[in-house]
Order: C-alpha cells, then sequence, then structure tokens
C-alpha cells in the first residue's frame, strides 16, 4: 500500500507479540477520511490489539501506525488525535453528563465559557439537548452510547475508534443504535473505526469492512464483496448464514467441478485451479437456493433435489426452512420467500430446491 | 407465620444480646459513673464534677487536642502511603503477586499488636539494628537513639493502622473498571489529572472508611504509644487507663471516656460532612 | 475424651460433695510469688488445686473493685494498698487469725503488717514476701549516683530511667531531705512536698532517656547499657548483677523503700480454706525458701533464710550494710485521696516540656 493523502487511518505491518503468542500478524490497511471502517472478526482475533495499539495503549512490536500522514509511535494516549469509545463506554461515573464531555476540553486547557457552549453544542448533536446536569447513572443504554460519542467528537479527533460500544445493549437498542451511529458518523463526517464480533453491526454501517482472523486479514471489502464474493473460506463462512460442505473434486472441466459431500451429496459448482481429488469446502447461501412445490420449475438448474420439509423456522422476513435430503440425509437450510404460495408449507411437504453453479462457492479446505 | 416470627427473634437475639450487653449497658453503667463524684468513702453524688474537670484543667485538654491532632496526622500519613500500595494492588498487580502483595500486608497482624510494636524496638532503639547498621555503614559515629518521641509512636502507629486503609482503598479502587482509567488518558488526561479526577472521586468512599477506621484506631490506641513514645508523649487514652487503675478515680476515667466518644464521633461526622460538601463540589463545577 | 469427662465429673462430685477439701485456689499475685514446684507440692499435700493470675498492685485492687471483691480467693497487693481501699471501696474480707500459724511469721514484721491493714478493729492483711526498691546502677559507668536525686545529673543526659509512678515521687522526696510518710495524714503539708518533688523531676526531665513502664524494660534497657541508672526493685539488680558485675543493687543514701507484699481475702473469695492452706503452706521454711529463689525476695517466713541461696544472700548483703538495713523507710498505709494528688503531680511531670 501507498502512503495517500486522503487516508485519515494508515496501519502497515502492524505486529504485535504478547510473550510467544503473536496476537496481530503484518496487518496493512488504509481507512480513507470520512469513511466507517470496521474489523470484523471472532473474538481473539486481534482485533482489539489492533485497537488499543491505535489509541496508544499498546505500542506495536513492529510496524508503523500513521495518523493523517503522520506516525503516531511512541506518542502516549492523550497527545494522540484519536479518541476511543469504550466496550462498556467507560463514561465517568463521578461527573455529570456535562462535565463527562468537558472533560477532554478541560485538559486542553479551553475556557470555561467555550467549554460550556461547545458542550452544549455537541448535546444538539447528538440530539440530547439540556441532559447537562443529569447523571450518568440516569441515562438509558441509549442515551449513554451518545454521550460516550459526544465526548470524544467534541475533541474533534482525526479518527474515532469504537470497541463493540453495542455490545451491552437489547437487541431492540442495538438495532436502532446501528442506525443512529451510521447517522452520527454522517453527522459528525469524522473517520470511525468500529470493531465487533457482529457481523450485522459490521455489514449495515460499514463503508469498508476488514475481517479479521487468527490475527490477520482475511478480506478487505465493501459489505456487499465480502458477503457475495468471499475470498476465503473463513470469510464466507463467518459473514452470512451458509449451508457447508465438505467434499472431495471428482471431475473438474475447465472452471466447472462436480464435488462429492463427505455425506454423499453430488454439487455442482465452479472454481479456479481445481483438480480431481482437491478436497474443498462448499457454501451456499440460505437465499441462493430456490425452493419449489413442482419439480418442473428446478430441472433447469445444474444442483436440485427433490427433499422433505424437516422444520420450519419462522422468524418474518428472515423465516427459514429446514428440509432434507433423503440421499445423502444432510439437512439444507433454506431462506423461505414471502410469498402467498408457500404460506400453507407444512413439515413433511415435499419441495424441490435447487441453486446454480456460481452460487456454490467452493473453497480448498482450509483445515487439512 | 408465628414460627416464623420466632425465627426471626432467633436470629436477632445475638444482635441483640451482644448490642445490649457488650456495649449499652456498659456505657449507661459508664454514664451514670461519670455523672457523681466522691464526697466520702462509699458515698457518692451526682455531679457533674468531672466533666468541669476535663474543660478547665489544661493539662487534660491539651492531652486531648494533642491526641486528636496526632491522630488525624496518623490518618493522613496512612492514607498518603497506603494509596500507592492499595492502587498497586488492585490495578497493576495480577493474579498470585496481587494475593501476595495483599498477604504481606496482613501477615503482621498475624501476631499480636505487642509483638508487632516490641519488633519496632528492637530496631529503633539506641543498640537496635537501624542505629548499628547506620554505624557499621559509618554515617554514625556513636549510637543513635530512634526510640521514645513522637516520631517513633507515629510510625508505630501508621504501622498498625496499615491495613485498615488498604482493604477498604484497594476494595474501592478494584471496583474502578480498568477502561475508565484509559478513557481518562485517551481524552486528554495525564497521570496527575486523572488521579484527581478521576481515582480519588471514585476512591472517596474507600478513602474515608479507611481514615476513619484509622483515625478511630489511633485515637484509641494505648499500647503503641506507652510502649514507643517518649517522656513527652502522652496519649489520651493513658489518662484515662492512670485514672481507672492507678488513680482508682473510676468517676473521672469514665467522664473521659466519654469525651473522647463524643469528640471522635463529632469528627467522624465532620469528615462525612465535609467530604459530602467535597463531593457536591466537584459534581457541581463545569457545568 | 471420656476419661477427661469423667475426671471432670469426678472432680466436680468430689467439690460438692467436700468443699471444704478440694477447692480451687483462684489466686491473684505476681510473678514468681507462686512457683510451679511449690503449687505442686501443695496440690499434693491439699488436694486443692491453684489458679494463678498475675497481676501488679494498680490491677489487683482494680479488678477487686470492679467485681466487687469477686474473682478470686487470694490476693496478695502491698501492705499499704489495703487499708485504704478497704476504706474506699470495701474490697477485702477480715483474716480469721486463729486459722494461721502466726509461729511461721517472723514476729516483728508479722505485728507491723496487721498494724498497717487493721480497719475497724479487723485485720486484712497478713505478710509474704518484702523487698526495697531504691537505684540500680552500673558502677563502671555511673559510680557517682548516690541517691535518687542523682540521676538528675547532666553528664548523665540520655542514660538515666525511672518510672512515673509514686514511688519515684517519695524517693525523690526523701532525697531531697523531705520526709513525705511524716506528712501523709496532712494533704497541705504532703501537696507542698509534692510541689517541690513535681519541680524537681521537671527539671531533670531533660536528663531522663525514658520513663520505663515494665520491670522487663528497664532490664533490657540496663542490661544493653543504654542506661547506666535507675530506680528499680532490689531483686532487678541482683538479676543483672549475675550477668555484669559492674552493675548492682544500691541502696540510695536517703533510704530504700521498703515494700511488704501480704496475703489479702477477696470479699466475695469461696474458698478460704483453701486460702488459709496456701498461706499456713507457702510460709513453711523450706517453701518460703523455694519462692524466694524464684522471686529474689525474701519472704516474711521465720527461718527460711537457713534454706536460701547463698548468691542470693552474698548480693543482698553487699546491697544492705547493716546501717542501710535500719535506714529503711516502710511504707506506711495510703490514705485515700493521696493518690489522686500525686497523680496530678506526676501528670504534670509528664506534660511538662
Amino acid at each position: 500500500m501507498t502512503a495517500d493523502l486522503t487516508s485519515d487511518l494508515e496501519c502497515r505491518a502492524l505486529t504485535r507479540h504478547f510473550g510467544d503468542v503473536v496476537a496481530v500478524q503484518g496487518v496493512d490497511f488504509s481507512v480513507a477520511a470520512g469513511s466507517f471502517f470496521s474489523i470484523l472478526g471472532p473474538s481473539g482475533c486481534g482485533k482489539t490489539t489492533i485497537m488499543r495499539m491505535i489509541a496508544g495503549f499498546l505500542e506495536p512490536t513492529s510496524g508503523d501506525i500513521r495518523i493523517k500522514g503522520r506516525s503516531v509511535l511512541g506518542v502516549p494516549p492523550n497527545k494522540r488525535p484519536v479518541n476511543m469509545v469504550f466496550q462498556h463506554l467507560a463514561l465517568f461515573p463521578m461527573m455529570n453528563v456535562a462535565e463527562n464531555i468537558g472533560y477532554g476540553l478541560r485538559r486542553q486547557g479551553v475556557a470555561k465559557a467555550e467549554i460550556i457552549r461547545r458542550t452544549g453544542e455537541v448535546l444538539e448533536r447528538i440530539n440530547l439537548p439540556g441532559i447537562g446536569t443529569r447523571k450518568v447513572s440516569e441515562l438509558s443504554g441509549g442515551q449513554r452510547q451518545r454521550v460516550a460519542i459526544a465526548r470524544c467528537m467534541v475533541l474533534q479527533p482525526d479518527v474515532l475508534l469504537l470497541d463493540e460500544p453495542l455490545g451491552a445493549l437489547d437487541l431492540k437498542l442495538r438495532e436502532k443504535m446501528k442506525v443512529e451511529l451510521k447517522a452520527l458518523q454522517a453527522e459528525f463526517d469524522t473517520t470511525f473505526v468500529y470493531i465487533t464480533h457482529d457481523q450485522g453491526e459490521a455489514l449495515v454501517m460499514s463503508d469498508a469492512v476488514a475481517v479479521m482472523n487468527a490475527g490477520r486479514f482475511e478480506q478487505v471489502g465493501a459489505a456487499r464483496d465480502l458477503y457475495y464474493r468471499p475470498e476465503t473460506a473463513f470469510v464466507a463462512g463467518f459473514v452470512g448464514e451458509a449451508n457447508r460442505w465438505r467434499g472431495r473434486v471428482e471431475a473438474v472441466d475447465g472452471t466447472l467441478a462436480e464435488v462429492r459431500s463427505e455425506s454423499g451429496l453430488l454439487i455442482r459448482t465452479q472454481g479456479q485451479n481445481l483438480r480431481p481429488g482437491d478436497r474443498v469446502e462448499i457454501f451456499v447461501r440460505p437465499e441462493a437456493i430456490a425452493i419449489n412445490l413442482d419439480a418442473k420449475t428446478a430441472a433447469a438448474s445444474p444442483n436440485q433435489m427433490a427433499v422433505q420439509v424437516s422444520a420450519l423456522l419462522f422468524n418474518g422476513a428472515n423465516s427459514r426452512v429446514l428440509v432434507r435430503d433423503p440421499q445423502s440425509g444432510a439437512e439444507i437450510d433454506v431462506a423461505l420467500p414471502q410469498s402467498a404460495e408457500f404460506s400453507n408449507l407444512a413439515k413433511g411437504a415435499q419441495v424441490h430446491i435447487s441453486w446454480g453453479r456460481e452460487q456454490a462457492l467452493c473453497f480448498a479446505d482450509a483445515t487439512l | 407465620m408465628s414460627s416464623k416470627r420466632l425465627g426471626f427473634f432467633l436470629l436477632l437475639a445475638p444482635l441483640v444480646l451482644w448490642l445490649g450487653l457488650l456495649i449499652i449497658l456498659p456505657h449507661i453503667d459508664m454514664a451514670i459513673v461519670s455523672l457523681r463524684t466522691r464526697v466520702a468513702p462509699r458515698e457518692y453524688a451526682p455531679s457533674l464534677d468531672n466533666y468541669a474537670a476535663f474543660v478547665t484543667e489544661p493539662l487534660y485538654l491539651f492531652t486531648f487536642l494533642r491526641t486528636a491532632v496526632m491522630s488525624i496526622l496518623v490518618t493522613v500519613i496512612t492514607l498518603i502511603i497506603a494509596f500507592p500500595i492499595s492502587y498497586y494492588i488492585a490495578k497493576i498487580a495480577k493474579g498470585r503477586s496481587q494475593a501476595a502483595l495483599f498477604l504481606m500486608c496482613l501477615v503482621p497482624f498475624w501476631v499480636s499488636e505487642l509483638v508487632r510494636t516490641f519488633g519496632w524496638i528492637i530496631l529503633l532503639r539506641e543498640t537496635g539494628v537501624i542505629s548499628g547498621f547506620l554505624q557499621w555503614l559509618g554515617l554514625a559515629d556513636q549510637p543513635v537513639e530512634m526510640l521514645y518521641n513522637d516520631a517513633a509512636m507515629m510510625l508505630g502507629l501508621v504501622y498498625t493502622s496499615m491495613l485498615f486503609m488498604v482493604v477498604p482503598l484497594t476494595t474501592t479502587l478494584e471496583s474502578l473498571d480498568d477502561a475508565v482509567i484509559e478513557a481518562g488518558y485517551d481524552l486528554g488526561g495525564t497521570g496527575p489529572s486523572v488521579l484527581r479526577e478521576i481515582v480519588i472521586p471514585h476512591a472517596m468512599p474507600g478513602i474515608v472508611s479507611g481514615c476513619i477506621v484509622v483515625f478511630m484506631l489511633s485515637l484509641g490506641n494505648y499500647l503503641t504509644p506507652t510502649m514507643l513514645g517518649g517522656k513527652d508523649s502522652l496519649w489520651f487514652t493513658q489518662l484515662i487507663y492512670s485514672q481507672f487503675i492507678v488513680r482508682f478515680n473510676w468517676e473521672l476515667g469514665a467522664a473521659f471516656g466519654f469525651c473522647l466518644l463524643f469528640a471522635s464521633s463529632v469528627i467522624v461526622w465532620a469528615t462525612l460532612r465535609l467530604t459530602g460538601q467535597t463531593l457536591e463540589r466537584t459534581m457541581g463545577e463545569g457545568s | 475424651m471420656t476419661h477427661k469427662l469423667y475426671l471432670g465429673a469426678t472432680a466436680i462430685a468430689l467439690a460438692l460433695a467436700a468443699p471444704a477439701h478440694a477447692d480451687t485456689l483462684r489466686l491473684l499475685t505476681w510473678g514468681g510469688y507462686a512457683p510451679d514446684a511449690v503449687i505442686d507440692l501443695f496440690e499434693a499435700e491439699t488436694g486443692h488445686t491453684v489458679e494463678v493470675t498475675l497481676s501488679n498492685n494498680e490491677e489487683m485492687i482494680a479488678k477487686l473493685r470492679a467485681t466487687g471483691g469477686g474473682g478470686f480467693d487470694l490476693v496478695q497487693p502491698s501492705q499499704d494498698r489495703i487499708a485504704g481501699p478497704q476504706r474506699e471501696f470495701g474490697i477485702y474480707k477480715p483474716i480469721d487469725l486463729s486459722k494461721v500459724d502466726a509461729s511461721l511469721f517472723i514476729p516483728s514484721m508479722l505485728e507491723a503488717t496487721k498494724a498497717n491493714t487493721t480497719v475497724d478493729g479487723e485485720v486484712y492483711g497478713l505478710p509474704n514476701i518484702w523487698g526495697t526498691s531504691g537505684l540500680i546502677v552500673n558502677s563502671a559507668e555511673a559510680p557517682n549516683v548516690k541517691d535518687y536525686t542523682d540521676l538528675c545529673d547532666e553528664s548523665l543526659t540520655g542514660k538515666v530511667s525511672y518510672r512515673l509512678k509514686r514511688p519515684t515521687l517519695i524517693g525523690f522526696a526523701f532525697a531531697m531531705g523531705m520526709d513525705p510518710f511524716a506528712a501523709y495524714d496532712d494533704e497541705a503539708a504532703y501537696k507542698d512536698i509534692l510541689d517541690k518533688v513535681e519541680a524537681k523531676l521537671i527539671e531533670c526531665k531533660p536528663v531522663v532517656k525514658a520513663y520505663w513502664g515494665g520491670g522487663d524494660e528497664l532490664l533490657n534497657l540496663m542490661r544493653s547499657g543504654e542506661a547506666v541508672a535507675s530506680m528499680a526493685w532490689d531483686t532487678g539488680g541482683w538479676k543483672l548483677n549475675n550477668d555484669n558485675p559492674d552493675i548492682n543493687f544500691v541502696a540510695p543514701a536517703s533510704g530504700a523503700l521498703g515494700w511488704v507484699d501480704t496475703f489479702a481475702l477477696p470479699a466475695q473469695g469461696r474458698a478460704d480454706d483453701a486460702a488459709y492452706a496456701w498461706i499456713n503452706f507457702v510460709m513453711k521454711p523450706e517453701i518460703a525458701a523455694m519462692v524466694t529463689e524464684a522471686a529474689g525476695n525474701f519472704t516474711a517466713s521465720l527461718g527460711a533464710d537457713e534454706f536460701a541461696d547463698e548468691v542470693l544472700k552474698a548480693q543482698y548483703q553487699s546491697s544492705f550494710p547493716a546501717e542501710a538495713i535500719d535506714n529503711i523507710r516502710w511504707y506506711p498505709p495510703v490514705p485515700a485521696n493521696l493518690e489522686r494528688i500525686e497523680g496530678e503531680a506526676l501528670d504534670r511531670v509528664q506534660a511538662a516540656k
């Protein structure tokens, strides 16, 4: 990657060891100014370590961190133009809302009148005017969230780091805050770097997402790319839902291939550099699978089979059908289309499912 | 219902007995003793003479004030020493070393106060360890007497009190989320400002409770001032002891006891009020 | 366990059946006055058991006062501390002289003690052990200390120690040429004496290293050489003399202060028979000699000297030439209220800068 003046944050070959343990291994990325960048990964993948290195609480073992083109190595946290929203927000319980927000300004030695003006202003911008005298403990979860962001944003940092700040919220509020966070980011027009293990949060809010696993970035890209064009088996499995089969390539014709799964299912797929005998993993998203009541409509598809409904998982727009392949006994997860045709579908019904070659994502089996 | 109530009273009984027999009754008895004066052998009359003696005799008042002021000083010194120790135990030390450090604070309390104080005598006396060490180093050309003065007494009192400050401080500091401290730095705070604005306000309940305990322990200590103090180091409890045991003047001794109880209650109450106000002031500023 | 229970039950049964023959004697006394060997002999001979609690004069009286004379069956305060507290608090009961074998006592000492402990015609104390307090001096370091007031010599600054208690007031008064005992019954005269002593003690204060509190503390100070002269009991000096021949007890020129520790019965004692048995037992010459060896002091037992340790006798003779014995000032009974005045004087000395 080249140094690029439009990026607010740039990490180069960032590495961090804890004793013998390598927490972060040669990570490179740059975040465009004003964008919302997420690092998505399971717990323990090293994403928090990256964030703490950017904030200045940890020094990298090697590599460089540049903010607005300038290296911040060796700069203590209180001197870095980045601020952080902590996982549990870390609002100061001994101060009221206004004191929390004014804390950073007081530390900068801003005049008292100016602190009051700017605190009021930022409270307006987070739509919580007039709560300055309230105690932190009197706020709702969502209000705390916004105060925590305001406390950082009042300092006008170059980059705002957010460490799974929605983790402690209940589901409904979390959904709401996702939208709100995105709106706040647009409002403040500041670069957000967001870490989470929740793909929903990352996909909804981010301009770009880095999927991280075992200290490395697996893939960096827009949410859509990660979802539809995963580059690794890990990304395919981690981002979005997928039916997953392990199997062996039986026949290859150019980029076309036939794979026999361990359960005996024959899957027609496509991929580069596949050879007969290769062990592969196949991912098929539930919504990529078409479901029909009769065999005719499905007949044209390279992958199609008659199956029996073993369970209906109703969840509104996200409803699923679990079907069983009588041949292999494998259960397949299929999205239930929201059409009248299937409203009477019941357990035990015979249906036909089908999917295209390009929808069966094929990767060399990484577990071997 | 009735068995439930019986159970409740049975549970309450030890507390009531303890309070009643060991605390309230003796105090009532002492109050009565303090409010009488001897007119002839085995004849006593109700009177306020004992309290009048306390107020009018400069020695008693002076000793009392001296004891209170020095106890406050002991409390402040203990706080200043215990705070970094507690902070280290609560926030920096991890796992086994944390437990080990805590244990080290506890170990001196496995032996009696007498033995602990005698340990200091061995260290501080003219022919003691420190004096010998200083001479060996060549820093002193003759034995140095470090015992029998107010400084030695303060040292002993601080040492005896340390645990009672470290425990509440460590507990409150442990309850402070590390992220809150980090947030303080992240938002531009420096070490001293984070300490002043975040750590100390959070630890305030622990500081106050530790200070109250240490103050009361120092005020009521008898052994340490007696053993380590010098010829001028008169402690108020020594006055009480000598009234009760040496002079057979229980009446004055009981009055002294009540004066001590009253004064320590007032000082503790004032401390609570004072820190409460400070807390309010801290919360009210900057808005 | 069962065995113990059985023994306990037997003991209780025996105690109930024959209270006069097997009692528990609760003895409140000084260190060394009831050596284990003596207790063993006594228990074997009489069947009584002995429980010993160690204390000092002030605490003995405070304890008895707190319980109204209960909790113990035999106590051993000094003879000057019997009449006053008895008048004031009524903590003792009269001694039935018919139950005591008077022939075991040195007659002069018995008569003097009886006289000093008589209240309203009843005798409350019998002599047990006597001794003196005076000076312990390290003659190599402080050869010029001959009397209490010599402890104020500026050349000894930081090397001198004494107690801030009544013997110090009395001793200094004698050394300053006054007679406090003669003024015991004249409060104004006594106060006058105390004022002078107080002034002297305040003047002396810069010379003093520390006011000692316990006997062991003092012995440590002298043994380590941190103090070279002090006020103390004769036995302390003799004990130190065994380790360091330079240190010995010195009877002050103005006279050593003589004390007699007694036997007295607490008002609510329950085992009087055992108490009388103990008195008659320990006053036997050969038993009294055992006590002398343990306590370091001589007893009022007639003929016990024959059995006494030769070293102790020699030390005693070197500390007390004949004229020094005649010069001993025996404490008369302390009148009530006197200690209050003394206490105030002592407080002022301690508080003085």
